[in-house]
């Protein structure tokens, strides 16, 4: 059992402070360990959102010296051991009690994304698909809404687009809907105008931070953006859909 | 104890992050840097005595070679018109296609933007960010011109590459010729991982089983995203190497050394 050095956020929005504790750490404790140790020895009253410390439900999420992580899944032995840990409450949201922040503009954000609209059945029991065509919504599947790539994200963090820009999780979930064999919505104007997608600058700090490996820029904002450039700045698809038409 | 304002507050290079996060930035800003001003060099002024060409090499930098002032031997057509530089003409294309590429994108606005200069790292705040929405970034969108026009000059480099294998006495192989293999295998991997020609080919289809060719389209689709998962890679290599081949032809051309017949 070795000693480690903690800072923790305590406070609001508004004001706040980093408070020193120290902790016993055992092999193998995880960030989220030592903060529920802080709560049982120096601190009861220390506010921290959590729930299956498995990785699986992305409650945790916080910054770890800086960085977003899901504190259950970060591992106290990968800071060296003279180094103070510093944990603070995600930056891109308002701060409701020491760790704990609320999130909420990302459920209005999920709710204006047009819903999942399949194609009439291809047969009684249902659709038809191959397993291969599938695989791109898949990746988007694995998303645990844990938020620390919204968090991350600048355009979120530093610019404070919230109200115009759905964000790296939602495009992911946008990605999950339209690349699904048998939906047939057209989320294009969608993602252009609410969605704000020409916000993203390719930064693919999104990407850096998914706790579940989803490669977000490459395979779920570019592939959308390349969709809105398909409708709105390709003037040779544009001559083609007019010809089309007429 | 750090209070709420320097944990939480905004602002240029704010961060709680320890590690050296200025360090990849910094590099990219470097290596784009010596880049730039070498091959604004080796195009607007190094092609005294087209030393450009050392026969049957031709510099990456100068092909396709379309301009009157073009040795004889690699030109295409001669456009007499052209008073400039012969890599003049092609590198708005070459150019074009690197500037607007979603890797290099990436890179530059976070090493000579500072938007932002590393992940969770402050910069200038401002509600006058627009992203790519408005001009100039929303000519980024124009990436899959640049990426149309860049197969066809990838096509002249492979005729110009297939050339350094043709000496005066028939078909061989020497050291720039290897070099100016590589050099096009290099671009062509990079090339074959843009996003916007792996959309175009197959990234673009829902439902490959309801579409003309669908499975011919997915397969290449995979390929693609092969390529697209090293594009970073492609992107740095294929720089470098570039620089590397018109240097090496160069200094054969003047004399420095003797390019070595290996077949």
């Amino acid at each position: 059992m070795a000693e480690r050095t903690f800072e923790v956020y305590r406070g609001d929005d508004h004001s706040g402070e980093l408070e020193p504790y120290t902790v016993d750490v055992d092999e193998g404790m995880v960030v989220l360990d030592a903060i529920h140790q802080i709560q049982r020895t120096d601190a009861p009253d220390l506010a921290v959102r959590w729930n299956c410390k498995a990785g699986k439900c992305g409650s945790c999420g916080a910054e770890v010296n800086g960085r977003p992580k899901l504190t259950c899944m970060t591992r106290i032995s990968d800071y060296p051991e003279d180094e103070t840990i510093t944990v603070t409450p995600m930056k891109a949201f308002p701060v409701i009690r020491d760790l704990v922040t609320d999130v909420s503009q990302n459920y209005r954000n999920n709710e204006a994304i047009p819903r999942f609209n399949p194609r009439p059945k291809d047969a009684e029991d249902g659709w038809r698909m191959q397993q291969y065509e599938v695989e791109k919504a898949q990746e988007m599947r694995k998303c645990i809404e844990c938020f620390l790539c919204q968090d991350v994200c600048h355009v979120l963090r530093s610019h404070s687009k919230h109200e115009e820009f759905i964000g790296p999780t939602y495009f992911v979930r946008t990605a999950g809907y339209s690349m699904n064999p048998i939906d047939v919505e057209d989320r294009t104007e969608f993602l252009k105008e609410r969605g704000g997608i020409g916000y993203c600058n390719i930064t693919k700090c999104c990407t850096e931070v998914c706790p579940e490996h989803i490669t977000i820029t490459d395979n779920s904002i570019i592939p959308l953006k390349e969709r809105v450039v398909d409708r709105y700045y390709d003037p040779i698809k544009s001559l083609v859909r007019l010809i089309r038409r007429k | 104890m750090e209070s709420s304002v320097a944990v939480r507050g905004r602002g240029f290079g704010k961060t709680l992050r320890r590690d050296a996060w200025w360090m990849p930035p910094l590099s990219v800003a470097v290596g784009l840097s010596l880049f730039g001003a070498y091959a604004t060099w080796a195009i607007m002024f190094g092609n005294t005595n087209n030393v450009y060409f050392a026969d049957p090499y031709l510099s990456p930098f100068y092909s396709p070679c379309i301009t009157a002032s073009c040795p004889e031997k690699i030109r295409f057509f001669g456009v007499g018109w052209w008073p400039f530089s012969p890599a003049i003409l092609m590198m708005g294309i070459i150019l074009g296609f690197r500037g607007t590429c979603y890797y290099y994108r990436k890179a530059y606005y976070r090493a000579f933007f500072a938007d932002p200069p590393a992940c969770a790292v402050g910069e200038f705040r401002g509600d006058r960010y627009k992203g790519e929405t408005s001009f100039p970034w929303i000519l980024q969108n124009l990436h899959r011109y640049f990426m149309y026009l860049s197969i066809v000059v990838i096509l002249f480099l492979a005729y110009d590459t297939g050339h350094g294998f043709f000496f005066e006495d028939g078909l061989g192989v020497g050291v720039g010729s290897i070099i100016l293999l590589i050099n096009w295998l290099l671009l062509t991997g990079y090339l074959f991982g843009c996003h916007s020609l792996r959309h175009i080919i197959g990234g673009n289809v829902d439902c490959y089983s309801c579409t003309l060719g669908g499975k011919a389209r997915h397969g290449l689709w995979k390929r693609a995203t092969w390529f697209n998962k090293r594009h970073q890679l492609f992107a740095w290599t294929s720089l470098i190497f570039v620089c590397f081949t018109d240097l090496y032809i160069r200094l054969v051309a003047m004399g420095t050394f003797t390019d070595l017949r290996i077949l």
